[in-house]
């Protein structure tokens, strides 16, 4: 990998960056309603309400105070929020730890569910294509793979609301809105975000169960799988050493776009299981016109996805030599 | 070694093609064998019969194919693994598809010591280097690490013929193995075929649909027409005195020289 093509996914990353906190910029500036009309109520009096506004630059025309916050936002200052009084760095340190633990443990959960599973009826799938089937594995695969139909068209907040139900209210696994923070307790964090991890993460699992085994079929009726075989390779050599790597490809890409999704789909899952994240805070800073939260939010949201994108073809280069920058 | 009795495919598919049509043909060890045809004579269904590699779920298969006396129609998955790379290796049509585009070149070549024996890694990279150099591809250290889009499709094909004849197979299947390349290369590889036959005595099932190619090449020919062998004796005599229609015209289609001059 060269220095112009570092240099030149970091001039894009900089330039998405840019144009996305623009957007936002623009996208609050228009819309109606007010922060301080927000933080000082309805009967505010007029001599207050223009003072506030000059003490939050607010009086400023929208590029002034654009270029302002971006001046502070490089800076590393990333502001202070309107409704808390404190600074946003302070306000999203344990929101955002909270958000990127459930994502990354929603994440997991898709990978542990989805590659064996993937692969497993991916290597059924190939056998009965082969031949050497019975009815019986024929009506297997068949079941799993409407089962896995029926999963992925769940929406998440509506697998939370059951996983609630049966496991929270029912079996009592853990108490519906008892959310411990980090500080608090690591252990009970970490355990409280299981259940909501997991609502994410079933949905997704199937989505990717079902790219890997359609990516491994669609490879395997390739020339060089029949190679492999000619020289004596077994089912699950081929499949594992010729065909994974080849049909992993879409599926890394889709993973990249799935995590990126996750980040930003907390929102849902952290309303239904009441978790203080990220998400519900920017839901909150919306309704309050806390642009300076709101603002360092869409960046972070932002560089997750950009990030992942560049990581996802970073790993995409690794492995096939013929996308590869030398 | 090989004897093919009787052997019938038919496709259960909606298009019911019966591919290959009550076909007996024997390789002794150590001949070459031309099998000739037009596209779609069931050349290449023949060959993937005899390596078991046919299209299980799709066709129906009669009759025998023994290789030393085993039937391999009959044989488990895991007895057709042992088989195939070890006793026979495969050459394929397409040079620009039938190699892993994800795997170096080299890893490939010794693939099938891999599968076969416990030869351990270095040892392996010796003996595909050996391989490389036999099938004369250039600078074999180089070319080992290379991925099969930086060669081009003779080399390609070079490549598929040394990761066929590593593991010393009896029975080498070379399906249209030159028919996809250009004619210096195509001669090059044919000979390359005629003296890995002569060096290590393993037999060669050369398909072609040219004519001209397998008499250069071969001892005996078979002649494929719609699924049947229609002819089958030694390369002179087929050339010399072709007995059914179907071969003398294949044979009057040939351009040469003679004809040539014969006509102007
Ligand atoms: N999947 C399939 N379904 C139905 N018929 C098929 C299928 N594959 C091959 N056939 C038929 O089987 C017959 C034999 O095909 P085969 O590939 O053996 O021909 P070939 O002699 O190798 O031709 P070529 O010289 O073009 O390689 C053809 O008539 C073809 O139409
Ligand atoms: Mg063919």
């Amino acid at each position: 990998m060269t220095l112009k093509y570092i240099l030149k996914r970091v001039g894009v990353f900089v330039v998405t960056l840019f144009v996305i906190s623009t957007l936002a910029f623009i996208a609050f500036s228009i819309i109606p309603g007010d922060p301080v009309t927000r933080m000082l109520g309805m009967n505010a009096s007029e001599e207050r309400i223009v003072e506030m506004r000059s003490e939050l630059g607010l009086d400023k025309p929208i590029h002034t105070r654009f270029f302002k916050w971006l001046q502070s936002f490089v800076t590393g200052d990333f502001g202070k929020s309107y409704s808390y009084s404190i600074p946003v760095r302070e306000l999203l340190s344990d929101k955002v730890l909270t958000t990127a633990s459930l994502s990354l443990m929603a994440f997991v959960f898709v990978l542990a569910i989805s590659m064996p599973l993937g692969l497993l009826l991916s290597r059924y799938s190939i056998i009965s294509s082969k031949g050497a089937k019975s009815s019986f594995q024929r009506a297997i695969i068949s079941a799993a793979t409407a089962l896995n139909q029926i999963i992925m068209s769940i929406p998440p907040f509506f697998t939370g609301i059951i996983i609630t139900y049966v496991f929270g209210l029912i079996l009592r696994f853990f108490t519906p809105g008892a959310f411990v923070p980090y500080s608090g307790n690591p252990a009970a964090f970490y355990a409280y975000l299981i259940f909501p991890a997991l609502s994410i993460a079933l949905p997704r699992s199937a989505m990717v169960i079902k790219l890997i085994r359609g990516s491994v079929l669609n490879e395997a009726g390739s020339d060089y799988v029949r190679t492999a075989y000619s020289r004596g390779g077994g089912q699950w050599y081929v499949l594992l050493v010729h065909i994974m790597r080849n049909a992993l490809i879409p599926v890394i890409n889709f993973l990249a776009m799935t995590l990126s999704d996750i980040v930003a789909g907390s929102i849902i899952i952290e309303q239904v299981f009441a978790i203080p994240g990220m998400g519900r805070l920017l839901l909150l800073s919306i309704s309050n016109r806390d642009y300076p939260v709101v603002q360092t939010i869409v960046v972070i949201i932002a560089s997750v996805v950009v990030i992942l994108n560049l990581l996802a073809d970073v790993i995409c280069q690794y492995i096939d030599p013929r996308i590869r920058i030398t | 070694m090989l004897s093919i009795k009787n052997l019938s495919i038919t496709f259960t598919n909606e298009f019911a093609v019966e591919a290959v049509h009550d076909v007996s043909l024997n390789i002794a060890p150590g001949e070459r064998l031309g099998l000739v045809g037009e596209s779609g004579s069931g050349k290449t269904m023949l060959a993937l019969a005899i390596s078991g590699l046919y299209p299980r779920s799709t066709t129906r298969i009669s009759g025998e194919v023994l290789f030393n006396g085993t039937d391999i129609l009959k044989c488990s998955s895991k007895e057709l693994c042992r088989l195939r790379g070890k006793e026979i290796g495969m050459v394929f049509q397409e040079p620009m598809t039938s190699l892993n585009p994800l795997m170096k070149v080299g890893r490939q070549i010794e693939e099938t010591l891999k599968m076969h024996t416990n030869t351990p890694p270095t040892r392996r990279r010796e003996l595909a280097l050996e391989a490389m150099e036999s099938v004369e591809l250039p600078d074999p250290k180089l070319t080992y690490e290379k991925y099969p889009h930086q060669l081009s499709g003779g080399q390609r094909q070079r490549a598929m013929i040394a990761s066929a004849i590593i593991a010393d197979p009896k029975l080498l299947i070379a399906d249209e193995a030159t028919t996809a390349l250009d004619v210096t290369s195509q001669s090059q590889i044919i000979d390359l075929l005629a003296r890995i036959n002569e060096r290590h005595g393993v037999a060669i099932l050369f398909i072609s649909h040219d004519l001209s190619v397998i008499r250069r090449l071969c001892n005996r020919v078979a002649v494929m027409h719609a699924g049947k062998i229609v002819e089958d004796s030694s390369t002179q005599a087929v050339f010399e005195n072709p007995k059914d229609d179907y071969t003398k015209r294949l044979i009057a289609a040939i351009p040469t020289r003679d004809k040539r001059r014969r006509q102007t």
